[in-house]
């Protein structure tokens, strides 16, 4: 097994590229350890990506945020800006695991771990997130949503690494809004999640939405009826329960130690109502 | 030394009226300091030169027989130095089978019998090694059909999973093996007869799950055998001495070889008074001939030790409409694992032990399934017995129209109550914790929106056993105790607190260790409530003796009778005509000439400390359930119980709102979830998931002191019983916020929100 | 093949060598001897083993030991005052806040980022800056107010 450090993304990735063996790209490492740990893999290579350049920094642009690949999820909500503009992708950053976790965890990590119910991903998918991804022949975008591939496989191909997310700059009157179901308070894995991402016009009807279900199928989902019934509204009572339906609808769980299909699929359409409230409100709508 | 005698109202029987110096202050524990700066050294804390790693291969299956393992490869890879099977460990129990037990639980002989069953093991010079060592060594298993639930277990189709169980206790002596290994009854007057005269008839059937002790300290050992086959033994344990006994017996040791010290233990609650991997540590360094320290991973923790029963209960109340109770009865089905128990015969023994009973009936089938063996976790078998008992006697109340607390307050036990399992109470606590509970500030608050209160209280029995302590006073007039007694939560602090008491001197004076099993006699766990208690007790006595030696020497020194000399206050004084120009001795004055008037000054007492004095615990508690998820939390949570004297306060506290939280776990979201497989599938706290911080409010606390008459200072077990109300508070608290009678332990929001839906569906 | 580390622990200076896929908590407990951070659960569920890495809490069971060079690590072996206890560490005594003490290295990390943050903290934030932690133990009640007293004691 070996450790690299590379400074710069071209080298990561010629390291990424050229290993024969199994690479992986270290950043907060809370999965991988975790699975080092149990056996299910065992690395060749890890490749710690945080001394590159840039990469633990969050900038605001012309076009939105750009945050980098290695910030962790502790940083985000110290950051004034971001948490204005994106307040429930921060929110479902800052649910990830607990505060130590939070301490290491990022959100790029979150979606190349490709689990169902990894809290950031429906928050990035209904904020209309882009990932950067660069390999030794350059780089390219991907909208969030199209980088898990199922159950603990993503997208991305050999050689290839995150090392930004981008979100998009905020329209006003904008809100958006993470929820998701756990036993506890705090320290579990999400059992059915949603993320509401809208915007309203100057009477409160809303212009724009995006809506996405996690825990509920083997990727989180864009539920792109959902944002429809809501779209035209002031999200009145029959709306919420017309978003509630369609959301449960769109549910494809299965049942496991954490739930029922029966408990995932009622309670989506719940969070999913919850989640549009505060979104609507955070939007500035009444 | 006299204890006021209890008053004859029963409801108040009375409390401790000695004023105490020491005893009842808030002091600091010796540890503390440690503990706070990251010194103390627990079970994986230590280290011995030229120590290697040892690790367990555990069977993947619920119930498998071991037809080979091939351990070549194993032991041919570099740096292992120990690989052992059940053929290392060879039976010298000598027909003992409960022995025997637990040495084929330590490690599986002919059969796998739990997925995590131990299967070999091996010892190396790092973990990578060991790692590789455990996936050379080939097994091969030929899969049994398992059975897991206590009920299926019970059914005429089910596997049987030991030949040689048959079922004891019943009224005919039973020829066909099986898989309940133990019947039995308790209980007085007629419940039958008691049923007819009832008004009301409340008949219901409860579930509780499989739940751990989630101790955060895993077990770890370090093991040193040398070739002469003495022994030594560093573990976390809540009982050195016991261990010693049985690692004595299974390895073939004679008791004086092995000497096992105990580390600093992180958390026990029952979980660490069975012996798990330390025979196999012990044979593997037998083997290597070197040290080998073996620590389990959480998720061993969670496969292979001690969880407690899941249970299933059928309780019957027959109540008249004025709040009399003419018939209770229940019939409780507890499983002890893949090994005999009688788990169920204790929650049989406590369910109505609340109650003042005419006719009364429990009956008990103790169960074995393909699950890891049970052990012991606080009051071990109460919660449950009281979840489905008191949830009964909820509904009882309401179903005449009556007050769920007077309806408990009218039948509550008291001294004189022959209890339900067969001994008359002496004074007790469980009138006054209800009555405590009635006017406690926390009934009349008002509750919110999709909140509940429930109410309920809880019996345990306490233990005392076989105990023994040294005081030794130093040459500077300070005192040692060696207790034989683990310290889980402070006790080493009320045992130094019961000897300066007793001796007159300072709280700073006196400093307390735990002894090794060479330097003290056999002392029993740190189990059943009794370390206090016991330990306490035998410090007490110890004192005594040293006070007796002291005297004599301040009568050597002065030359009088020893009869004319009082020790008061920490020194000894003159008494009697005569002697009026002697100055007192003080302790340090006794110490400084020991040496010219006999030596060492020192007291010591073995004792079985009988008379624990059962105890009595009512909690309050309020939950808030939302109505679409069906997820609760506690919004507040209220714990009364007698602690006979509280000896240091702040530990009792400590007890109380400790017991509640792991019991409001049990209730909330605590659970094994095992699959079709037959195996567990949440062996993690990621998943198996205890109260976090931020679940829970304060738990307030209020102690009632009614004074333990066998003991000298009044003091009662205390920290046992505040873990066994919650279940059926809790439950009983859903209940109200739900309106849905809940009857499933845990209520996780999946079935609570299911119970909801149901009931909304008829 | 092992990785050569040059790091601080407690403002001094270490060196260790160690596999690359060694904890940070393991290396601390086996190569470096400060066995104060605990092994709970190993998969960054439990907190015992917390740390402050760099300004920020951690689980040192999900940080490599090969990550420490260059580092700043804060572990309970460095929070007295040499003979002087901490303010979290004296209350903690005083308050009955440990019974077993095996999670309370884990809180004392936690409760020191959480404070040097937010040193005025409401109970709610003290109880959900500390729920990384478990305590089997206590039922938290004195973890709290231990936290509270302290807080108290060093805003003066
Ligand atoms: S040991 Fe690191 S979180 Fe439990
Ligand atoms: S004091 Fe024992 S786990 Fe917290």
């Amino acid at each position: 097994m070996r450790y690299e450090v590379p400074v710069t993304a071209k080298e990561a990735a010629s390291l990424l590229m050229k290993e024969k063996g199994k690479a992986f790209v270290l950043a907060g490492g809370t999965d991988l350890l975790v699975k080092m740990k149990a056996g299910v893999v065992a690395p060749d290579l890890i490749v710690d990506i945080k001394a590159i350049k840039g990469i633990k920094e969050i900038k605001k642009t012309a076009t939105g945020f750009t945050i980098g690949a290695a910030v962790p999820c502790a940083a985000l909500d110290e950051n004034a800006a971001l948490v204005k503009a994106w307040p429930g992708v921060v929110e479902a950053a800052n649910l990830i695991g607990s505060k130590q976790v939070q301490g290491r965890c990022t959100m790029a990590g979150n979606l190349c771990n490709a689990s169902p119910a990894a809290d950031s991903v429906p928050a990035l998918i209904a904020a209309g997130a882009k990932v950067v991804i660069t390999s030794s022949k350059g780089s390219r975008k991907l909208a969030v949503e199209d980088v898990p591939a199922g159950v603990g496989r993503n997208n991305l191909k050999k050689g290839e690494f995150i090392t930004a997310i981008e979100l998009p700059k905020r329209a006003p009157k904008s809100g958006d809004a993470y929820l998701r179901f756990i036993p506890r308070t705090e320290m579990d894995i999400a059992v059915v999640s949603c993320a509401v991402n809208l915007t309203i016009d100057g009477k409160g009807i809303i212009t724009k939405a995006r809506v996405s279900l996690g825990a509920v199928a083997i990727t989180a989902l864009l539920v792109k009826e959902a944002a429809k019934a809501i779209i035209g509204t002031k999200l009145d009572d029959a709306t919420k329960a017309k978003l509630a339906d369609i959301c449960s609808a769109a549910c494809k769980p299965i049942d496991d130690k954490r739930g029922t299909v029966e408990f995932r699929t009622t309670v989506a359409g719940v969070l999913a109502r919850r989640a549009a409230e505060t979104a609507y409100t955070r939007a500035g709508g009444k | 030394m006299s204890l006021d005698s209890h008053s004859s109202d029963p409801m108040n029987p009375g409390l401790v009226e000695r004023k105490f110096k020491v005893i009842g202050s808030r002091v600091a524990r010796p540890d503390g300091v440690d503990k706070v700066t990251g010194r103390a050294r627990f079970g994986a804390d230590a280290s011995a030169p030229g120590q290697l790693v040892g690790l367990v291969l555990r069977s993947p299956h619920a119930h498998a027989q071991i037809v080979k393992i091939d351990t070549k490869a194993a032991e041919k890879l570099p740096g292992v130095k120990a690989v052992i099977t059940s053929v290392d460990l060879p039976d010298y129990t000598n027909g003992d089978r409960s022995m025997l037990d637990i040495l084929e639980n330590c490690m599986a002989r002919k059969k796998a019998l739990y997925d995590g069953h131990a299967v070999a093991a091996v010892a190396a010079i790092d973990a990578a090694t060991a790692r590789k060592a455990l996936a050379l060594i080939n097994v091969t298993y030929k899969i049994l059909p398992h059975v897991t639930d206590v009920d299926e277990a019970l059914k005429h189709t089910a596997p049987i999973i030991h030949d040689h169980i048959f079922t004891e206790g019943t009224p005919q002596k039973s020829e066909m093996p099986s898989n309940q290994n133990k019947h039995a009854s308790y209980g007085h007057g007629d419940v039958e007869q008691g049923l007819k005269e009832a008004d009301v008839v409340i008949s219901r059937s409860f579930k509780t799950e499989q739940t751990h002790q989630g101790y955060i300290e895993p077990h770890s050992c370090l093991a040193s055998v040398s070739p002469d086959g003495a022994a030594e033994m560093w573990v976390c344990t809540q009982g050195h001495f016991v261990y010693r006994n049985q690692c004595a017996i299974l390895l073939g040791l004679d008791a004086n070889k092995l000497r096992v010290t105990s580390s600093e233990i992180g958390g026990g609650f029952g979980g660490k008074t069975h012996i798990w991997a330390e025979p196999l540590a012990l044979a593997l360094s037998r083997k290597a001939n070197r040290p080998v320290k073996l620590t389990m991973s959480r998720e061993e923790v969670f496969r292979c030790t001690g969880p407690t029963s899941s249970t299933s209960i059928d309780v019957k109340l027959g109540v008249k409409k004025d709040g009399t109770i003419t018939a209770a009865f229940a019939e409780l089905r507890y499983h002890g694992g893949a090994f005999p128990s009688t788990w169920a015969e204790l929650g049989a023994q406590t369910a109505f032990a609340c109650y003042d009973l005419k006719n009364v009936q429990t009956i008990s089938k103790d169960v074995v399934v393909n699950r890891p063996k049970t052990a012991a976790y606080r009051a071990p078998s109460a919660p449950m017995a009281a979840f489905a008992v008191e949830n009964a006697m909820d509904e009882a109340a309401k179903a005449i129209g009556m007050d769920p607390l007077d309806f408990r307050i009218k039948n509550a036990a008291k001294e004189g109550t022959k209890s339900s399992y067969g001994p008359v109470y002496g004074p007790i606590g469980i009138g006054p914790t209800l009555m405590a509970a009635k006017n406690h500030p926390h009934m009349k608050a008002p509750l919110g929106k999709n909140q509940g209160r429930g109410v309920a209280c809880g019996f345990w029995f306490n233990f005392g056993g076989q105990t023994c302590v040294d005081v030794n006073i130093t040459p500077d007039g300070n005192v040692t105790i060696a207790q034989g007694t683990i310290d889980v939560g402070g006790s080493r602090a009320s045992i130094a607190m019961a000897v300066a008491e007793e001796l007159g001197v300072t709280y700073d004076h006196v400093r307390s260790t735990i002894a090794d099993t060479s330097s003290l006699g056999h002392n029993d766990m740190t189990d059943g409530s009794r370390g206090t208690f016991s330990t306490s007790m035998a410090a007490i006595f110890a004192t005594r003796n040293a006070i007796t030696v002291l005297r004599n020497r301040a009568a050597k020194t002065w030359e009088i009778n020893v009869d004319d000399v009082e020790w008061k206050d920490g020194s000894a004084h003159p008494i009697g005509k005569g002697h009026g120009n002697l100055a007192p001795l003080s302790l340090k004055d006794l110490a400084a000439g020991a040496g010219n008037t006999g030596g060492p000054i020192a007291g010591h007492a073995e004792i079985t400390a009988d008379n624990a004095g059962v105890s009595f615990g009512t909690h309050i508690a309020d939950v808030e359930t939302d109505p679409e998820t069906g997820r609760s939390l506690i919004k507040r949570y209220t714990v009364i119980q007698d602690a006979g004297k509280a000896m240091h306060p702040s530990y009792v506290e400590g007890q109380y709102q400790g017991g509640a939280v792991q019991g409001i776990g049990w209730a909330l979201n605590e659970e094994y979830v095992y699959g079709k497989d037959g195996r567990l599938q949440n062996a993690a706290f990621l998943d198996y998931r205890i109260p976090v911080c931020s679940d829970l409010p304060f738990i307030d606390t209020q102690i009632l002191e009614i004074p333990n008459p066998n003991h000298p200072y009044g003091v009662r077990g205390v920290g046992e019983t505040s873990i066994v109300p919650p279940l059926a508070a809790v439950s009983i608290a859903v209940t109200n916020s739900t309106g849905v009678r809940q009857t499933h332990i845990p209520m996780s929001p999946p079935r609570v929100l299911k119970s909801i839906q149901d009931a909304k569906a008829k | 093949m092992g990785v050569h580390v040059q790091t601080t622990i407690n403002g001094d200076a270490v060196e260790f060598a160690c596999g690359v896929d060694e904890s940070l908590l393991d290396v601390l407990r086996n190569r470096v001897g400060l066995t104060g951070a605990k092994e709970g659960c190993g998969t960054g569920d439990c907190g015992a083993c917390s740390v402050i890495l760099d300004g920020r809490l951690v689980c040192s069971c999900l940080v490599l030991g090969a990550e420490m060079n260059g580092k700043s690590v804060e572990t309970i072996e460095g929070m007295a005052d040499g003979n002087v206890l901490h303010p979290l560490q004296q209350h903690f005594i005083d308050g009955a806040a440990l019974q077993c003490g095996v999670c309370t290295p884990g809180f004392l990390m936690a409760a020191q980022a959480l404070l040097r943050k937010n040193p005025d903290p409401t109970e709610e934030e003290i109880r959900f800056g500390l729920a990384g932690n478990l305590c089997r133990c206590t039922g938290y009640d004195k973890i709290v107010r231990a936290v509270q007293a302290a807080a108290k004691e060093m805003r003066g």
